[in-house]
């Protein structure tokens, strides 16, 4: 049993506020994301849970356990860091054995040279050589043991790190962004086998990243993080349709969502982008707000009509399978994007684009950023596990 | 190390400038190679010859050897300079490393210091040195010669930045990994920072094995007496112009260094390049 709860957690450095009264409840075998640009604070969270930092304010609990002033030795946690962190100097064996040679070792049997032959240690060496080369074997760097980090490629090292943290069997992986230091088709190739690992040992995952490929394809939960606040804790698909905060919406999707600043005409009746189109919130006529609008919510229009939004095109982008198409709507400065079928429309630069978008799928923000649900989808969405979570 | 081929002007030019300068740094001791092998007649003759006309090396080196305890006093220069380096090591590596890696309050101060004590030369502190050696009981013993350069604020300095530049990922997973800190220095930091540790080593080494100023305060007993005062004192011993013998016994006190940083030197250069990470 190792879930984690993170209560009340603050965090200064100096005068700079890193982590703002965050609370978290992490199940025991979940995998876990959190997600966010550079500075949001994730990793210091990371990294109080380790351990290797100390909270101002706040407790953890891991396994039941509350660990705060525990060493990180003693709370069975491990850790793969972004920078991997191998010793340069040992063996990629010896980097492996190391978490084990600590703690089954007394002090006199780690002895370089003697400490092999004292009493008791042969047995445990050989039990520690076995377990390292079970565990390189899993990864397939079985034949890179006798290498040291230096001689090493990014994937190999990655692994190597992966190894060092596997071996002890912690209740708890953390990983600090491991997969940024590495090229886009290897990065892929890791993603599918930490997936793999975690399905295998079955342990909680704390997983940090800044890329939102990662956060959705690994996550059972992602936590958006920015400046220091949980912006939103929720499954990944949830996250992406159902986001509670305008900078959830902007931050996760490629491409970006299109924000649109909409005025409303009268109840359940938006002007947007010179159309108008119905929605299904309460906001007082006048009033005004965002609209986001997810590429891929765009349908291709024969004709204009109510509903349709019109624009010229400006750029067309070939994805393959989608088109991004770039188009200007009267009335508005930036261009707003579209993800439309490559198979079914033949679009150019220049032409007139027609586009309809069904009003549920209009991400209405007011002007905190807060998002304001349709009535009826407020009250299905009231008890999401995000709040739940969020305690 | 660059791969850009100088012209042939530009490399005679350089050649010729690099042989002028080491022949100037070679000179005296070329002198002193070859006076130890030349007879008394012939050391004041005025013209000046490198090889002795009549090879009188044997016995000036005999001399050097016999007539003064020159292997004793080697055996103490070596005595305490290897306690001197052991003691600092020990010293420099955890301080270096609380410099570097921990924090706590009046860390920047401490560090202050440290330079303030880098700035200082140890000329400066002989007096106050010699009052505590004195009333500590120590004067005139080995613990006299090594315990005022125990803490090295250069070898904490070196060690210091050294050690700054070691990723603090590195430090955060020994910990995780389950090492204490003092562990962390001795299994991690410092075999890092091996090519730091050695040109540290070296600079020790020289400064201490060639120190005449502190023995000639500290010691007074010729049988603890360290190489250069023993060469002084052979010097006094001898009124002062016999210099074949004394040319033979700094020739004898200098080969060491010479060949131990001879034999060092490929490693020394392959630990500053060889140990780069990432």
């Amino acid at each position: 049993m190792s879930g984690i709860t993170i209560r009340n957690i603050r965090k200064s450095f100096g005068a700079t506020r890193v982590l703002h009264d965050v609370s978290l409840s992490i199940a025991d075998g979940e995998f876990l994301t959190l997600l966010g640009p550079s500075g949001c604070g994730k990793s210091t969270l990371l990294r109080i849970l380790a351990g290797l930092e100390v909270q101002d304010t706040g407790s953890i609990e891991i396994g039941g356990r509350v660990v705060d002033g525990v060493r990180p030795k003693r709370r069975d946690v491990a850790m793969v860091f972004q920078s991997y962190a191998l010793y340069p100097h040992m063996s990629v064996a010896a980097n492996i054995a190391l978490p084990l040679r600590m703690r089954r070792l007394s002090r006199a049997q780690r002895l370089p040279l003697i400490g092999r032959w004292l009493p008791g240690s042969g047995p445990v060496i050989s039990g520690i050589e076995m377990e390292v080369s079970r565990t390189a074997e899993a990864l397939g760097i079985a034949h890179l043991l006798n290498r040291k980090p230096g001689q090493l490629s990014g994937g190999q090292r990655q692994r190597v790190a992966v190894g060092r943290a596997m071996v002890r069997h912690p209740a708890v992986f953390l990983m600090d962004e491991p997969l940024s230091n590495l090229d886009a088709k290897l990065r892929v190739q890791m993603r599918t086998e930490i997936k793999d690992l975690h399905r295998r040992l079955g342990v909680t995952f704390v997983y940090v990243t800044h890329d939102q490929a990662e956060a959705m394809t690994l996550s059972d939960r992602v936590v958006v993080m920015r400046d220091g606040e949980m912006l939103q804790v929720a499954p990944p698909q949830e996250i992406y349709a159902d986001p509670n905060d305008i900078r959830v919406a902007e931050f996760l999707g490629s491409p970006k969502i299109n924000m649109v600043d909409a005025t409303m005409r009268e109840p359940g009746l938006v002007d947007l982008a010179g159309s108008a189109l119905s929605v299904a919130c309460e906001i007082a006529p006048g009033s005004k707000f965002t609209v986001g609008i997810r590429p891929e919510a765009f349908q291709f229009a024969e004709h204009s009509g109510p509903g349709v939004i019109t624009g010229s095109v400006r750029m067309v982008e070939h994805m393959g399978s989608d088109l991004f198409v770039y188009f200007d709507p009267s009335g508005l400065e930036q261009p707003l994007i579209a993800r439309l079928s490559a198979e079914r429309t033949h679009i150019v630069a220049g032409q007139t684009l027609h586009v309809s978008v069904r009003s549920d799928q209009l991400l209405v923000f007011d002007r905190d950023g807060r998002r304001v649900r349709a009535r009826d989808v407020s009250s299905a969405h009231s008890s999401t596990p995000a709040r739940e979570w969020a305690r | 190390m660059s791969a850009i081929r100088l012209s042939p002007a530009a490399a005679i030019l350089r050649h010729g400038v690099l042989v002028l300068t080491s022949a100037f740094i070679l000179v005296p001791f070329v002198w002193m190679v070859s006076l130890s092998l030349k007879s008394p007649g012939e050391i004041f003759r005025a013209t000046f010859s490198v090889l002795p006309a009549q090879f009188y090396g044997v016995d000036n080196y005999a001399k050097a050897i016999t007539s003064v305890p020159l292997p004793r006093y080697m055996g103490n220069g070596l005595l305490v300079c290897a306690l001197i380096l052991a003691a600092q090591i020990l010293v420099c590596a955890p301080a270096a490393y609380a410099l570097a890696k921990l924090k706590f309050w009046g860390r920047d101060f401490i560090f202050a210091m440290v330079l303030v004590g880098l700035l200082l030369p140890h000329q400066v502190l002989s007096l106050p040195l010699f009052i505590l050696c004195y009333k500590l009981d120590i004067l005139n013993t080995y613990l006299a010669l090594v315990i005022p350069y125990v803490v090295s604020p250069f070898g904490i300095f070196l060690f210091r930045q050294f050690f700054k530049k070691i990723p603090n990922d590195i430090v955060h997973a020994a910990r995780l990994d389950g090492l204490c800190e003092l562990a962390i220095v001795w299994k991690i930091m410092v075999p890092m920072a091996l090519p730091a540790v050695i040109a540290f080593s070296i600079f020790s080494v020289v400064a201490h094995w060639n120190d005449l100023f502190w023995p000639l305060i500290a010691v007074r007993d010729g049988n603890l007496m360290p190489a250069p005062l023993g060469i002084m004192a052979f010097k006094n011993e001898e009124a002062g112009n016999d210099y074949g013998p004394l040319m033979a016994a700094s020739t004898l006190v200098v080969a060491p260094l010479l060949i131990a940083f001879l034999a060092a030197q490929k490693w020394f250069v392959e630990g500053m390049t060889g140990g780069s990470v990432k």
